[in-house]
């Protein structure tokens, strides 16, 4: 009865093959995480830049986080060919992650800058300084430390949205769970197996942003 | 509950409390006779304000008993011995206490009226309009008749404080406490809170506990002044002695310490 | 973005569709969109029902419940936020029925996605219980009530002002995860863009169709969202009444 339901050589069967997967689950999201840091930061700054440019921005970021991060994909996947771009899957759900996640962080570093008071603006054009180096070296250093518990966030929510790249055949780790199911008739395992994964690795990364945050308040309260 | 009409109204025995290793009140005995007005003063931290909020049940007693109206409050009578107080023991006893607020506390997604009747109809489960026409002969006693419809922030804060006080008169308690209700107002806006407080004490035979830093009130308005020093009670009397020949070198030192900031 | 330019944005998307559905076959594979749609407005609808039930009811548990609710509570939040809807949906659709529990599509889309965004509601529900002042809770000590009357008529109202610019963002990722359901065979929106672009190849304004009409539904949550924050803050500003 407890075979039926559960079984163990089986088990031990498609752990490899899962251990593979979840290693293109995981590039997948760190390479995602880091363009969409970037993508993010020129986003809020062009927004804050105002004018036309930063109402555009604002609505690409609106168009975006408004919209299935799924028909995102299917999206560049499907239409992008259209224009003679033709991406393999792994890179059209690379660009889909990166665009999604960097509209979210966008808003993040948004509420990052702005807290920045605005007489360090004022000191250091009292200064002389550029407004790039302005930028880069007093406003970009008080503004980052703050947000990295949110930006931690939206790289865990980003790790559980890989999942979705399976729609366009991405050898991830809940394509291959499918993949491994429809095979074998057997769902149980492999679903669980990979249900299981993302529950401990979301766990530990939500406790290492936890550890981040307690680390950061205590050196900005010094 | 048969012959004893003479019993203090409220009586703390021998209550402690403490905040870790901090004792805020230390063996407190203190008694406040029916109808009488009693002033706490003391420097910030002397556990004044501890006193009325233990009263009110808002904090949890680490020794001793309150008694409030012959009966104990904290703790019950079981098979003879005394025992922690259920809940409902709590709320019955409680029901004869009502407190205003340094900060009013008001609700602020209600109208002033609606401050005054929520608590009469969902306790007491008094009719709407009995609860409202009361709510309404209280709010014109406080001076505010006109601001019913008013939410608490449309009004002053003098104005909310006389709300609050109507609010707690709503539930017909036989003591009021006062938590330093004229702190957090602009000094201008004090005197008219004060004069319904004097008024309630002409006018009714209310058990009135009050902390306070208005020392020229306290002097004229309460029986009895308690000086809080380190929690405990350092030198207590009438107004008129306490205030012109305080005994303790604690007191003469807070007093002058007071007049000098005026 | 202000109310005007979310408008603005909500009005160019409807003129682009009406626009768009005038040209070549467009009208066509529309009517299929638009069931597609309507669909999609079923599970959010739904779901969006049962994860503001769920996040209440665990919100308040893991506040105020006995110990084996209070875990029960954790344990549900923690696991639906720490793994993936996909997963979740995959493991109701395709796990559940070995344990003799089969649902249809729809029951496990709206169980699923209900479930999920009730996790994260919850930590807003939470959120906004405790943000409340304590002053609040000491008023109804002293007015007699009990815990339950105080937060019915007191704490939750005051508490739910502050719960619905989060819930409106909530309601949009649910909005934003019904497009996971096309996986599990439902014709929603999703489906019904990709298996109109299998047999017609219209691939540009079907995929546009489909983004445009998500981008009004989410829009109209937004807006709606803000004008509900407005109406409950008339009269009372926040903040002063302590």
């Amino acid at each position: 009865m407890s075979a039926d339901i559960w079984s163990w050589s089986y088990t031990l069967e498609i752990l490899p093959i899962l251990a593979n997967a979840a290693i293109v689950t995981i590039e997948a999201t760190l390479i995602s995480f880091v363009i969409a840091l970037v993508l993010g930061l020129v986003l809020a700054v062009l927004r804050m830049s105002g004018a036309v440019i930063g109402w555009f921005a604002s609505a690409f970021v609106e168009l975006v986080r408004s919209t299935p991060l799924l028909i995102q994909i299917f999206f560049i996947f499907f239409v992008l060919p259209r224009f003679g771009i033709t991406l393999d899957a792994f890179t059209a759900g690379i660009i889909a992650l990166s665009l999604h996640y960097g509209c979210y962080c966008s808003e993040v570093y948004r509420a990052g800058l702005e807290a920045v008071p605005r007489g360090q603006w004022e000191a250091c054009t009292a200064l002389n300084f550029s407004s790039w180096n302005t930028f880069k070296n007093i406003i970009l250093p008080q503004a980052i430390p703050p947000i990295v518990p949110a930006l931690g966030n939206y790289l865990v929510a980003l790790f559980k949205d890989t999942p979705l790249l399976s729609a366009i055949a991405v050898a991830e780790l809940v394509q291959t769970a499918k993949n491994l199911g429809s095979e074998n008739f057997r769902y149980n395992e492999p679903m669980t197996i990979v249900g299981l994964t993302f529950l401990v690795l979301s766990l530990v990364s939500a406790a290492g942003i936890r550890w981040l945050e307690q680390r950061l308040n205590r050196r900005s309260v010094r | 509950m048969s012959a004893t009409t003479n019993h203090p109204m409220v009586r703390f025995e021998g209550v402690t409390k403490r905040y870790g290793a901090l004792t805020v009140l230390d063996d407190l005995n203190l008694e406040v006779g029916r109808g009488e007005k009693v002033a706490i003063i003391g420097p910030s931290g002397s556990g004044k304000t501890t006193v009325l909020r233990m009263l009110m049940t808002l904090e949890r007693i680490d020794g001793g008993v309150i008694w409030v109206d012959g009966e104990p409050m904290t703790h019950m009578q079981k098979n003879g011995q005394m025992v922690p107080a259920e809940p409902k023991h709590l709320r019955r006893v409680r029901s004869k206490i009502g407190m205003v607020f340094q900060h009013f506390n008001l609700f602020p997604h209600m109208t002033a009226l609606a401050n005054c009747t929520e608590a009469p109809m969902t306790v007491l489960g008094l009719p709407r309009r009995e609860a409202e026409e009361r709510a309404a002969e209280l709010l014109n006693m406080v001076g505010l008749g006109d601001k019913k419809g008013h939410y608490p922030a449309q009004l002053s804060g003098g104005q909310q404080q006389r709300v609050a006080i109507a609010r707690a008169l709503a539930m017909r308690p036989k003591i009021m406490l006062f938590d330093e209700v004229t702190s957090a107002l602009d000094p201008e806006l004090c005197g008219e809170v004060l004069q319904v407080i004097r008024k309630l004490g002409s006018e009714h035979d209310l058990t009135m506990l009050m902390v306070t830093h208005q020392m020229g009130f306290a002097k004229e308005f309460a029986d009895r002044v308690c000086f809080f020093y380190q929690g405990k009670i350092c030198e207590q009397g009438e107004p008129k002695e306490l205030f012109t020949a305080p005994k303790n070198e604690r007191t003469q030192q807070f007093l002058r310490a007071v007049l000098e900031a005026v | 973005m202000g109310m005007f330019s979310l408008s603005a944005m909500l009005v160019a998307a409807l003129i682009a569709i009406a626009i768009m559905s005038l040209f070549g076959d467009n009208a066509l594979f529309m009517s299929g969109l638009l069931q597609g749609a309507w669909l999609t407005v079923q599970i959010t609808l739904l779901g969006s029902l049962l994860a503001v039930i769920m996040a209440t009811t665990a919100a308040l548990f893991r506040l105020y419940g006995a110990p084996p609710l209070r875990w029960l509570a954790v344990t549900y939040v923690e696991f639906f936020r720490g793994t993936s809807a996909l997963v979740q949906l995959f493991w109701l659709f395709f796990v559940l029925p070995l344990f003799g529990i089969s649902m249809d599509p729809f029951s496990v889309g709206v169980l699923g996605l209900g479930l999920n965004i009730g996790a994260y509601g919850a930590e807003v529900v939470r959120g906004a219980v405790q943000g409340v002042h304590r002053g609040q809770w000491e008023a109804t000590t002293a007015l007699n009530m009990t815990r339950w009357q105080a937060l019915k008529r007191i704490i939750l109202p005051q508490a739910f002002v502050a719960m619905i610019p989060p819930w409106g963002n909530l309601f949009i990722e649910l909005l934003k995860s019904t497009a996971l359901v096309s996986l599990i065979t439902m014709s929603d929106l999703t489906f019904r863009a990709k298996t109109i672009n299998d047999t017609t190849m219209q691939t540009i304004p079907i995929f546009t169709l489909a983004l445009l009409t998500y981008l009004v539904m989410s829009l109209t949550i937004t807006i709606g969202m803000r004008w509900l924050e407005r109406a409950s803050l008339r009269g009372m500003v926040r903040g002063r009444g302590r």
